[in-house]
């Protein structure tokens, strides 16, 4: 084999493993779920950020995974992601509609609602300051959000028949659902805030926080705040 | 030395080494205890930090001359028994030294032994240093009056609760100055490590098990908390901030939470060093009281493939 045939042969070679390297890092390791960005959409120091949870996820591959969806503020219609981006300094009004069912939270101190605007959740449009899901079929999920200590324990049907009646199919649009609301500030200076479901909902995997719980875009998420 | 210099020419290479390594050390150790050694961290914010910070120096004391010795020797070598150019001839044979052999025995010996010593004795002295000793700590505050803190751990998130004032629990720790403090670490889920880092703290946090460790705050101000073992996809963010407190604002902080964590506190379990959340008996009765089929109390289906 001639010299520059060696040569064209070891920069392909080269050129291979260097693509196969790049290809893993950023489909694998850097990939993340799309991020909803409602700065552009906020107005007198305040912005609405609406969310579902699902019981589970039939637009992916995963159809047995709870999973939080945000709609997109432009369009209105539900994305599967977990990622949104919001102005700093604002007031966010959040609604999580709920379309699953109750699940116990591990340690009951998660029913407490933290770090809103008058220290009170809305559930269907009732104020409460906190839910005790041991001691009734009340809460499905939390929204989570330690940096900023935000905690919301999110509602759930709670008779029977909802429970065994809920939504299907992914997005929701029907079926049981309670509708949480509530306002938080975001910090004057930017940054990312991870935010979680603290209930491990990640049913057949080990104490249920594999699966939507260690997955990006499912039961867990980040909020960026994006510096004025 | 070379072949062309003769033995009786030859300087006491071993008298100047010994003079410039004893001027050196002599030197660097107190410039680093004075200057460096308040900077090393962990501070002396508390009884274990405040020993932590004196073994890391005292341990450079004693690393700094070794450290001072090898390069020594190395430059020296390097400045003076160098091969001159042209100089083709091999240097001269290597025998043993009986001598050096056994005083550099004696020395490693002797700092291994101190160093051992040394140890234990922090150990012993410092209630354990700030590490866990688990459910049955050996070394304990000679104190009545001891502050527990429950240190519990779960993806992602940690929480403290004080059962001297109820047993309220909550996501903000904040201790006392001066008074001796007991946390209890245990997990709820995967193993997570408690590290206070201002605190000089760090005790595992193992689910069903009461990981005990011992320190006393000695200065106010804010403490950073890290879980310190890799424990999922949030690991990393896994971490919290608590501060220290004068004794009487932290008994006023602790009154209130108490009274205005009450109706969570009703909620929580009973006070307990450690807990089972696989197995929740709630779970059951909040289930058949709905109607739907349980688990027998098991917080997942024990049919689950991957559930132990």
């Amino acid at each position: 084999m001639s010299v520059a045939a060696r040569a064209t042969t070891l920069l392909v070679a080269v050129v291979a493993v260097v693509a196969v390297l790049l290809f893993i890092t950023f489909h694998f390791l850097l990939a993340q779920p799309p991020t909803e960005n409602f700065t552009p959409y906020a107005s007198n120091g305040q912005v609405d950020v609406t969310l579902q949870t699902d019981p589970q996820n039939t637009v992916t591959n995963k159809p047995d995974w709870v999973s939080y969806f945000i709609q997109d503020p432009a369009t209105k219609a539900w994305v599967h992601t977990t990622f949104f981006e919001v102005p700093a300094s604002t007031r966010i009004n959040v609604t999580i509609i709920g379309y699953d069912g109750c699940t116990l939270l591990r340690n009951p101190v998660w029913g407490q609602v933290t770090g809103t605007i008058g220290g009170v959740e809305y559930v269907n449009g009732k104020p409460v300051k906190q839910l005790n899901s041991w001691a009734g079929c009340n809460v499905q999920h939390t929204f989570t959000m330690p940096g900023l200590g935000i905690n919301i324990p999110i509602a759930s049907p709670t008779t029977l028949s909802e429970n065994n009646n809920l939504c299907g199919t992914s997005p929701c649009t029907s079926g049981p659902h309670m509708t949480v609301q509530f306002s938080f500030m975001t910090p004057a200076h930017g940054g990312i805030f991870r935010w979680q479901c603290i209930i491990p909902c990640g049913g057949g995997y080990l104490d249920g926080n594999g699966g939507p719980m260690s997955t990006e875009g499912y039961m867990s998420g980040q909020m960026e705040v994006a510096a004025s | 030395m070379t072949a062309e210099t003769a033995p009786d020419q030859e300087p006491n290479h071993g008298a100047r080494l010994l003079s410039m390594w004893l001027l050196l050390s002599a030197s660097c150790d107190p410039l680093f205890w004075f200057l460096a050694g308040p900077h090393i961290p962990p501070g002396r914010m508390s009884s274990s930090a405040a020993t932590q910070q004196t073994d890391f120096n005292v341990l450079a004391m004693i690393a700094i001359p070794v450290v001072i010795g090898v390069l020594l020797y190395f430059g020296y070598a390097l400045t003076y028994w160098r091969a001159k150019d042209g100089d083709d001839t091999d240097g001269p044979p290597i025998h043993g030294n009986a001598k050096i052999q056994v005083t550099w025995m004696a020395v490693t010996t002797a700092l291994v032994l101190f160093l051992a010593a040394f140890g234990t004795v922090e150990l012993w002295t410092q209630q354990g240093a700030g590490a866990g000793e688990g459910p049955s700590p050996i070394w304990k505050p000679d104190s009545s009056n001891i502050l527990e803190v429950q240190v519990i751990g779960q993806q992602w998130a940690w929480t403290f609760r004080y059962p001297q004032f109820g047993g309220f629990e909550t996501t903000a720790l904040v201790l006392p100055e001066g008074q001796p403090i007991q946390f209890d670490v245990t997990s709820l889920d995967v193993i997570h490590s408690f590290w206070a880092y201002q605190l000089g703290v760090k005790a595992d946090a193992n689910p069903g098990v009461n990981n005990v460790a011992y320190t006393t705050a000695k200065q106010l101000g804010q403490v950073t908390v890290r879980c310190s073992e890799l424990c999922g996809l949030w690991h990393g963010a896994m971490y919290d901030y608590g501060k220290v407190v004068t004794a009487t604002a932290f008994q006023s902080w602790a009154r209130q939470s108490e009274v205005q964590l009450a109706s969570i506190t009703r909620m929580l379990p009973p006070f307990a060093l450690t807990y089972d959340p696989t197995n929740v008996p709630v779970l059951n009765e909040v289930l058949i009281k709905l109607g739907l089929t349980s688990a027998g109390g098991g917080y997942y289906n024990s049919n689950d493939l991957e559930q132990p």
